[in-house]
């Protein structure tokens, strides 16, 4: 199971970064392999539609969750319709590792 | 048992348009950089600064509280005189999710989630697999806020 983690930075001490379609990287993490995939945000600069944009690039990458600081009034639509899940963490001083441990819980 | 908030930030006419570049920039001017404003705050600015309400008056249309509307309209002001003063673009979207009875809380993170697989039932948290989670039904602090006047009355008389 695929799981994104929008984070502020492209190591694993970097924070949860509050913004979900604009945010720096995202993290996905594989919990079966504990493969972990590191990528610029595409679309962190677009003028328009970076959620949707975002959340496209994610569902090609075969990701069913994400954790995120928020999502936009627009995004749950397009998630619900993808059978994405998603995770809001609203302290977002939590570092990737820290979410990535979570993760591993299950 | 207080009822859940319907809505957020409540924004009756969207924006016609989905933002603003500045023209005959001079070379100092940072036009390549943009300004993010927020729906809220676009709507906060059109009931005040357009439609003339008071600020009482917009955080009942916005259904926040004054306090609230107040911030969002300093946010407003703020990133718009960014924007006019360094010249930088203003892009009008976003706006925070809502929460309602499809949200679920975990008492082992404190995440919140929602559940997009309705043939089964939600057990445990999809973050850190805790077993103890609820359908959503506290308001946190972030969302109380942007809650309704009533709804914060009825919880001053239970908790007084
Ligand atoms: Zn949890």
């Amino acid at each position: 199971m695929k799981t994104a983690i929008t984070s502020t930075g492209k190591d694993l001490n970097s924070t949860i970064d509050g913004r979900f379609g604009r945010c720096s990287y995202f993290v996905i993490y594989d919990t079966e392999l504990k493969s972990v995939e590191i990528m610029p945000n595409p679309n962190k600069e677009a003028e328009e539609g970076a959620g949707p944009s975002s959340v496209r690039f994610l569902a090609s990458k075969g990701v069913k969750k994400i954790v995120s600081g928020e999502f936009g009034i627009k995004i749950k639509s397009l998630l619900d319709s993808l059978k994405i899940q998603m995770i809001v963490m609203k302290t977002e001083d939590k570092t990737i590792q820290e979410v990535i441990d979570l993760l591993d819980h299950n | 048992m207080c009822p859940r908030p319907k809505r957020l930030r409540k924004i009756s006419d969207p924006p016609l348009i989905a933002g603003f570049k500045p023209y005959g920039a001079s070379d100092r001017a940072l036009t390549r950089e943009k300004v993010f404003l927020h729906f809220e705050e676009y709507e906060a600015l059109r009931l005040c600064d357009h439609k003339g309400f008071s600020q009482v008056e917009a955080a009942l249309a916005m259904e926040v509280s004054r306090p609230t509307l107040t911030r969002i309209y300093a946010r407003a002001l703020q990133k718009i005189a960014d924007a006019f003063v360094n010249g930088k673009q203003i892009i009008i979207e976003g706006g925070k999710i809502f929460f309602d009875s499809e949200w679920y809380t975990c008492e082992g993170c404190g995440c919140f989630f929602n559940h997009p697989d309705k043939a089964s039932s939600v057990e445990e948290c999809p973050l850190c697999g805790h077993s103890g989670v609820s359908n959503y039904t506290e308001v946190p602090e972030e969302i109380q806020e942007k809650s309704c006047r009533r709804r914060r009355l009825r919880r001053g008389q239970m908790n007084p």
